[in-house]
């Protein structure tokens, strides 16, 4: 098999989902030639796509493990990132429900173990504090906990923004590769893809749920993952006003419960279910799935219910039967593993990279250069509801009319933002991956309007917008009052 | 031309270009003193029936059978020659105040202060998600409006064998929409027992219907990624089910109305069909706003939203006159087999609705349906009709039926003699 890229990387990342795109950023930050890998069409295409989107303080997480101290790092390292970039981020705030008396019993401890994870301002609150901040909550709720700085973020643009600033930083993005097999020769190793052979003095695995596989293809036997779907339901934006804080259960074995909250976009959802299955690509969704969903909504919030349901999804979780991240340096193989990164991965990515790049400064094995003028961060287009957007933007629009010819009605994307996606350092070259960086079709009608529109302009590459003159648009000649 | 910070001053201003906005647009501009706006998010005014090039409108608004994208154009150029102004791609996003909103539009962000609005923002089929239709997300599923924007407007193709869920009028739009583009309908599937799909077929569609309409039967699960390679189907009775291959799925019907700016302004809204529930003469709760066409009767034929447009125009008139509403309005309910009727507010000196019908909605098939009218649980009028209440289209009642109404008694209801 050739090697077309017909060199040796120093440094090869395989996965683009958050953690591989935040590793490859950083590492692009020293003088190194690095490869990000991924089997996919796009950045972002796997887990890191379909979560609930919040960024955590990590104030439930098991005191002293790796993810605690990542999860709470990653929040700050998130948000000082998201304000340099343009990442949309609201900070509404958790409420922690307790719904029976046992789970009432449990919120003390709940306190406790966030303060030992190093988050002291949750506060335990009564009954009517609870429904003075949640009015449409369903009846029964006894006591909650409260998280003032839980928040939600857009998954989407924190992965491309990582991703767009490591390919600015000279990553080499290399798509549409599965590795499927690997050999080192002479301090390289070389990874055998469905295409092509790239090789690598270091690989990082960052391969999300197919990070036990590569860990194998390395000889180690240290990690099973097991994907835990999550099903969510996304409400239609009229939903919004019903809640403006992210409503959490209080956590079991099982996982973190299902959740309602706002979404970044606008809407509220609802979700998400766990459940173990065998098949690591099987994101469908379930008739039991949304029975269970809208069984634990109709106790939430009732009233969500009635609305309508914009979007059905499911992600998988890379669960697994290692009792916290694995994230290990073998320097005779030269290989790192980033593994394990289970549902808290959107938020402590960032940090999870800066530990990669401790073990390897630790290792000595590696030489870790600081490259001067490394480029500004990426400024991402917004799409958070809450934020200005270019529809909204007279200036914007004044300047070029495209950002006033709105393309995708419910979600009001404009024509010169489906445009800018086509010349952006990772264009989209699927629907689902113009979804990720517009929200075009993402809304109520799901295409009922836009759909053979937005797909024109897909296909063309954005080259179909056309800004019409229409005739009739001469505003000035109806009677105007400035 | 930037016209940012603009303030347009319109006398009425109508929201949507459908056969429901034109229509009203092209009687009121000879008749109200300023200018008649309309504005139209589309590129291209005319609403539905400009995707929909096959005939079956205009009959009942111009006595004729045309195709739907003539039918478009005739009623933009009547609003264009009464006087109206119309403005393309031109989106309202929001309420600036009570009778202000803001646009979008390549020329500028602006706001539109009118002394009257009309709601004309039509209808929109229920996507999948809204179905809660589980399985995989692959290619290949649109509705009907999406099918017919792909066809008709951008000349694309689909698969070759299609499932279409739904049998309803739309439906079989949707499978003449796929024959154009040589894609075989292998099922029609709908929830409706045998007996009710199958009146609602005329003609060449029940030939159709002997052969590939599953009656009693609901999709459970649409297969195959990253292109549909079937649908999971259940027959309702027996629970039983099967798979169907296909490369596409249409999902018709389930309307819903684009009551969005109408919730926003907080007009009251029907608990059922989610329309912004008016008068006889067509005004909402908030004063000054008014709404036509399918947002009230999800959904109808366009000859008759266009007529809600021609009955709209004496009642903008009056307003702009000075005249209000007298007396608290009585509520009028739909009773089962109907799911909703509109207009839903009664009043004894209103007007008649539009062409002297009330319209509802029907779950079951009825032949000679007897409609009677409850007030205080006593039926006050009944009436025998010669016509059908059958499912997936609407049902209309004469309104002579309101006039035994006893205007100093309670709520009232549309139902069936027992
Ligand atoms: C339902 C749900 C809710 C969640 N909610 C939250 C939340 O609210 N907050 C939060 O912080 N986290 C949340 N998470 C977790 C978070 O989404 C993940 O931890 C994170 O996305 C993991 O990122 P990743 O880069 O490790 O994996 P991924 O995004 O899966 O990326 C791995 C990539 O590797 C590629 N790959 C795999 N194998 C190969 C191979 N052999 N060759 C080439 N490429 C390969 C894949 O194509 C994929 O793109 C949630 C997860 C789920 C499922
Ligand atoms: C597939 C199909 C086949 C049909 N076949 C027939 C047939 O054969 N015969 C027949 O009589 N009827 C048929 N109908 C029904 C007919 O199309 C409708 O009855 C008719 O279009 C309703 O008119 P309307 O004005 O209420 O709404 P619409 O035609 O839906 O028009 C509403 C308009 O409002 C615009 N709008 C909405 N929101 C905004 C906003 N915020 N800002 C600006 N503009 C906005 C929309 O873009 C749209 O153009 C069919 C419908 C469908 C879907």
């Amino acid at each position: 098999m050739s090697n077309t890229q017909n060199k040796t990387y120093d440094v090869a990342v395989i996965g683009a989902g958050i953690v591989g795109s935040a590793i490859a950023r950083k590492l692009a930050g020293y003088r190194l030639s690095v490869a990000l890998l991924d089997a996919r069409e796009d950045v972002g295409d796997g887990t890191s796509k379909a979560n609930t989107a919040i960024l955590h303080t990590g104030f439930d997480a098991k005191p002293g493990t790796l993810e605690s101290k990542m999860v709470r790092e990653g929040y700050h390292l998130l948000s000082e990132y998201a304000k340099q970039t343009g990442i949309p981020v609201e900070h509404t705030g958790a409420i922690l429900v307790a719904w029976d008396d046992e789970q009432r019993d449990a919120l003390p401890g709940l306190k406790e173990k966030a303060e030992q994870n190093g988050y002291a301002k949750t506060e335990i609150i009564d009954a009517a504090e609870i429904y003075r901040l949640l009015p449409h909550l369903g009846e029964g709720a006894l006591a909650g906990l409260s998280v003032p700085d839980e928040s939600i973020i857009c998954t989407w643009t924190t992965n491309l923004a990582l991703a767009t600033e490591a390919v600015q930083r000279g990553t080499e993005l290399l798509l549409r590769r599965r590795v499927a097999s690997i050999d080192r020769v002479d301090g390289v190793t070389n990874l055998y893809t469905s295409i092509d052979r790239i090789s690598a003095r270091w690989v990082i695995n960052a391969a999300g749920l197919g990070g036990d596989t590569i860990d194998q293809l390395f000889g180690y036997d240290r990690i099973h993952l097991t994907p835990r779907r999550g099903e969510l339901l996304v409400y239609d934006k009229q939903a919004r006003p019903l809640v403006d804080k992210i409503v959490l259960p209080v956590p079991t074995a099982l996982g973190k419960g299902v959740l309602v909250s706002p979404t970044i976009y606008g809407n509220v959802m609802l979700g998400p279910t766990a459940e173990d299955l065998k098949d690591r690509t099987d994101t469908g969704t379930s008739e039991s799935g949304f029975a269970f969903l809208r069984g634990k909504g109709e106790k939430i919030m009732p009233k969500l219910l009635e609305e309508e349901v914009t979007a059905t999804y499911a992600g998988l979780r890379a669960a697994s039967d290692y009792p916290d991240y694995l994230i290990e340096v073998d320097t005779e193989q030269q290989y790192v593993i980033a593994g394990g990164i289970r549902s808290t991965g959107l938020t402590s990515g960032i940090a999870v990279a800066e530990y990669v790049d401790e073990l390897l400064r630790a290792s000595g094995a590696i030489q870790l250069v600081e490259r001067d003028n490394l480029p500004e961060p990426p400024h991402m287009p917004n799409i958070g509801e809450a934020f200005l957007r270019p529809y909204q933007d007279a200036a914007r629009i004044a300047e070029d009319p495209a950002y006033g010819k709105i393309v995708c009605f419910c979600e009001r994307v404009t024509a010169g933002e489906i445009r800018d996606t086509f010349s952006s350092p990772i264009p989209p070259c699927t629907l689902d991956g113009l979804r990720r960086r517009t929200r075009a079709q993402n809304g109520r009608c799901q295409g009922f309007f836009c759909g053979a529109e937005v797909n024109e302009l897909l296909e063309s590459r954005g080259k179909s917008v056309n800004v019409p003159a229409d005739p009739n648009a001469n505003v000035a000649s109806v009677e105007v009052t400035k | 031309m930037s016209t940012n910070g603009t303030v347009l001053t319109p006398t009425v201003l109508i929201i949507g270009a459908g056969p429901s906005g034109l229509r009203a647009a092209a009687e009121l501009a000879p008749r109200v003193s300023g200018e008649v706006l309309v504005l139209e998010r589309e590129s291209v005014a005319g609403g539905i029936p400009r995707h929909s090039d096959h005939p079956g409108y205009g009959i009942r608004d111009m006595g004729k059978f045309i195709d739907g994208p003539r039918y478009a154009r005739i009623l933009r150029e009547q609003a264009t020659a009464a006087g109206a102004k119309i403005l393309t791609n031109a989106t309202v996003t929001d309420w600036a105040g009570e009778r202000s909103v803001n646009v979008t539009m390549p020329d500028g962000r602006v706001r539109v202060d009118a002394r009257v609005i009309i709601l004309a923002t039509g209808a929109r089929e229920r996507p999948r998600p809204a179905r809660l239709i589980p399985g995989d997300r692959g290619k290949g599923i649109y509705t009907t409006g999406h099918l017919q924007n792909i066809i008709h407007l951008k000349h694309g193709k689909v698969g070759k064998r299609a499932v279409i869920v739904g049998a309803e009028l739309v439906s079989w739009s949707a499978a003449m929409s796929l024959k154009h583009v040589k894609c075989k309908t292998v099922l029609m599937t709908t929830e409706y027992p045998k007996a009710d799909a199958y009146r609602l077929f005329s003609g060449p569609g029940k030939l159709f219907f002997g052969t590939k309409v599953a009656t009693r039967t609901r999709v459970t699960r649409i297969i195959g990624k990253p292109n549909v390679q079937g649908v999971e189907i259940e027959n309702i009775d027996t629970g039983e089910r099967r798979i169907v291959d296909c490369d596409t799925v249409i999902l018709t019907g389930d309307w819903i109305p684009d009551n969005e700016l109408a919730r926003a302004a907080d007009v009251d809204i029907d608990p059922v069909s989610k329309s912004p529930i008016v008068d006889a003469a067509l005004r909402t709760n908030k004063s000054g706003i008014f709404a036509i066409g399918n947002m009230l009767h999800p959904v109808d034929t366009a000859d008759v939203a266009a007529l809600d447009g021609a009955a709209v125009a004496e009642h903008v008139v009056s307003y702009l006159r000075g005249d209000r509403p007298a007396g608290a309005p009585l509520s009028l309910t739909a009773d089962a087999p109907f799911r909703w009727v509109a207009p839903a507010l009664l009043r004894q000196h209103d007007p008649a609705p539009p062409r002297r019908r009330l319209l509802l909605w029907s779950d079951t098939y009825v032949p000679f349906p007897e409609v009677v009218l409850r007030q205080n649980g006593t039926v006050i009028a009944r009436k025998r009709l010669w016509w059908p209440a059958a499912p997936g289209r609407v049902f209309r009642v004469p309104s002579s039926l309101l006039s035994q109404i006893n205007w100093n008694d309670g709520a009232v209801t549309i139902g069936l003699a027992k």
